[in-house]
């Protein structure tokens, strides 16, 4: 098989895009990423067919095979983007559910660290927050805006 | 008999539709959802002896051909995991019911918790069977999208942010199997497992190590190795008592299981060994030095739930017979003692309202009961003979002295490390909890009285401590049926012969 330069290069941009979405703090950019990125697997899986051909659909007959029907496209990876794309609306409307509950909770979607996670640390919550905000200018403004920044990953 | 493989995930989801209906008559739901979870168990004890006594079942559901159907494959190592997995479904669904019944988490919206539980198992009971990738993956979803919704039952702060967590992080995991989904496909032409091995052999060699690295960082994932694994005491913890139960016991280990049959295989025993094991040794010993600074008991069973996957890492990587087989063996052990553990911290919650060390003492005294059953998974954890958990680690450490390489012995090394600060672990808890003070809850807790279990939460809790407790009687039997079942993976001939291979040049490349 011989995937597409385009098909490909559109693969490729649009899961780093979902990629660069999902490194933000902010569930609902996460969300978008996540489709965007499920988008470009998708895509994906569509090259991973091969060459777009003739509908593969059974004849009176009997069987498709490359005698009946030359150069007919591969029904099986579309099969699996139909499946696939289900179960990415599934995962986007929770995603989009969760976001919105977070955002009724806390007023913003940000997700934060868990409290035990920074009591390990020595920190309370409190301190946290406060720590990001005396914190440099930079990241932390960037962080309000809701850009992906990498604090707090560790 | 054939008719028996679909049937754990069939009744499955008709009980997930007919509980869904019975959405506002909570002692219907209660009385299906435990019917539908033996009859399972009964269908998977059922695959496990058909699949020892006549060799592993096979169906494509729907009459379709071979390799465009759905394939569903039942043999000893699928039956093995199905078997335990369920019997734990079912032990966790009673103690859940007797927490409803005590009205305890009265605030959650109980009506989406049987259905939602239902479908989780019928994920699980997808990915076990599942005889090609396509299929596992379709599991995985099934089974994770439930667990999201069970995770965050309740929408309470801590539950969200917790799901946020986790639902990020499957999802990633899940686009990256997808994308390897693909990218096998596009290399060899099938998802089949059982057509995989000869086209993988086939590929160039960076090719296949490629797809290889691809499936094993999301499956390292969803099994929590290493440094893939801070998710997990960040989310399980938050979870209702029983969730968290069942998602100590079998979530993490559907990924170890998808490692066991993928691995060896698809691609070889033996491949990637190295990287394997450090990865093993990573999660051994980062785990369980993160389990001792732990104050939440939850977070600190999390974390040893982390540390232990390495032991079947650990047997995966030496790529032997008897280091899958032993793998296989310490995975049915961890199902059992994690969710024991789990449901015993549940009690414990359920009484004293906290599962802060800090906070909690002298329970030895208060509710001797619940710490005997604390006791004896907790030593079965840290490998106390003649406990299962000794029995599977001794297994490994000898798969691995008889490899004989550097790389096993630093492993041997580092499992009796493992097993050793396990053990002070448990040790810790063990005084802190159920030794120190006098009363149950020491000052500063929170007020809540003492409220006694139901007893189908202590039945269900003393079942699952018996079963893995008695896993030391079954130890010898259950370990060669371990081996036998190893062998079925790790020889991709003996694969395609048992499952039939349907290789017939359709879709080459």
């Amino acid at each position: 098989m011989s995937p597409t330069v385009v098909l490909t290069i559109t693969v490729g941009g649009l899961i780093a895009v979902g990629v660069y979405l999902l490194s933000s703090r902010h569930l609902s950019r996460v969300v978008l990423g996540i489709v965007v990125a499920s988008n470009g697997v998708n895509l994906l899986l569509v090259s991973a067919a091969g060459p777009a051909g003739p509908a593969p659909v059974l004849g009176a007959g009997g069987e498709v095979s490359e005698e009946t029907l030359p150069g007919a496209a591969d029904p099986l990876p579309q099969a699996f983007v139909l499946t696939a794309i289900v179960i990415t609306f599934a995962v986007t409307a929770f995603g989009l559910a969760l976001a919105y509950r977070l955002s009724r909770l806390d007023g913003d979607d940000v997700v934060r660290d868990a409290d035990e996670h920074l009591r390990t640390r020595g920190e309370t919550a409190e301190e946290h927050r406060e720590d990001e905000q005396d914190g440099p200018a930079g990241p932390t403004g960037a962080s309000r805006r809701g850009a992906p920044h990498g604090e707090g990953a560790s | 008999m054939r008719v028996l493989v679909p049937l754990p995930v069939l009744l499955c989801l008709v009980g997930c539709a007919v509980t869904l209906v019975l959405g506002h008559r909570p002692r219907a739901q209660r009385l299906v959802t435990t019917a539908v979870l033996t009859g399972v168990v009964a269908a998977a004890a059922a695959l496990l002896v058909l699949a020892v006594t006549e060799g592993p079942q096979q169906v494509t559901v729907g009459g379709w051909p071979a390799g465009v159907g759905i394939g569903l494959v039942a043999d000893r190592l699928s039956t093995l995991v199905l078997l335990t997995s369920t019997v734990v479904a079912l032990a966790v669904m009673v103690f859940s019911t007797g927490q409803g019944r005590t009205g305890d988490d009265a605030s959650a919206p109980v009506s989406i918790y049987h259905p939602t539980y239902l479908a989780l198992t019928a994920g699980m009971c997808i990915a076990f069977l599942a005889a090609d990738l396509f299929n596992l993956y379709v599991g995985f979803e099934v089974l994770l999208t439930a667990s999201y919704v069970l995770l965050s039952l309740g929408g309470t702060s801590t539950r969200i942010r917790a799901s946020a967590t986790y639902v990020v992080v499957s999802l990633t995991s899940s686009l990256l199997f997808l994308t390897a989904v693909g990218l096998v496909y596009a290399a060899t032409g099938t998802v089949a497992m059982a057509d995989l091995p000869g086209r993988i052999a086939a590929l160039p060699a960076p090719v296949a190590t490629a797809l290889q690295l691809v499936l094993l960082v999301a499956f390292g994932i969803k099994a929590a190795a290493f440094p893939l694994s801070g998710w997990l005491p960040d989310s399980y913890p938050a979870a209702a008592a029983p969730v968290a139960a069942v998602f100590a016991g079998l979530l993490t280990k559907v990924g170890v299981y998808a490692v066991i049959r993928t691995h060896d295989l698809l691609f070889g025993a033996g491949t990637l060994r190295v990287p394997l094991m450090a990865v093993a040794l990573a999660t051994l010993v980062v785990g369980i030095l993160g389990a001792l600074v732990q104050d939440d008991l939850r977070r600190l069973l999390s974390f040893t739930l982390v540390s232990h996957i390495g032991y079947m890492l650990f047997g995966v990587a030496l790529g032997t017979t008897a280091g899958v087989a032993a793998a296989v063996f310490y995975a049915v052990h961890h199902i059992l003692v994690q969710t024991a553990l789990f449901l015993v911290v549940g009690l414990l919650e359920h009484r004293t309202g906290t599962t802060s060390l800090r906070r909690l003492g002298g329970l030895a005294a208060a509710a001797p009961g619940t710490a005997v059953l604390f006791l004896l998974p907790a030593l079965n954890l840290a490998g106390i003979p003649p406990f299962s958990g000794f029995l599977g680690k001794l297994a490994l450490l000898r798969a691995g002295a008889a490899d004989g390489g550097w790389d096993a012995w630093t492993l041997v090394a580092g499992a009796v490390l493992t097993s050793l600060l396990t053990l002070y672990a448990v040790a810790r808890v063990w005084s802190a909890a159920f030794w120190n003070g006098g009363s149950a809850v020491r000052e500063g807790a929170s007020p809540a009285a003492p409220r006694p279990a139901h007893r189908a939460m202590t039945a269900a809790t003393a079942a699952v401590v018996v079963l893995v407790t008695g896993l030391s009687l079954a130890g010898g039997p259950l370990l060669s049926l371990a081996r036998t079942a190893a062998q079925d993976t790790s020889d991709a001939r003996r694969y395609q012969v048992v499952v039939g291979g349907v290789d017939d040049g359709r879709g080459a490349p």
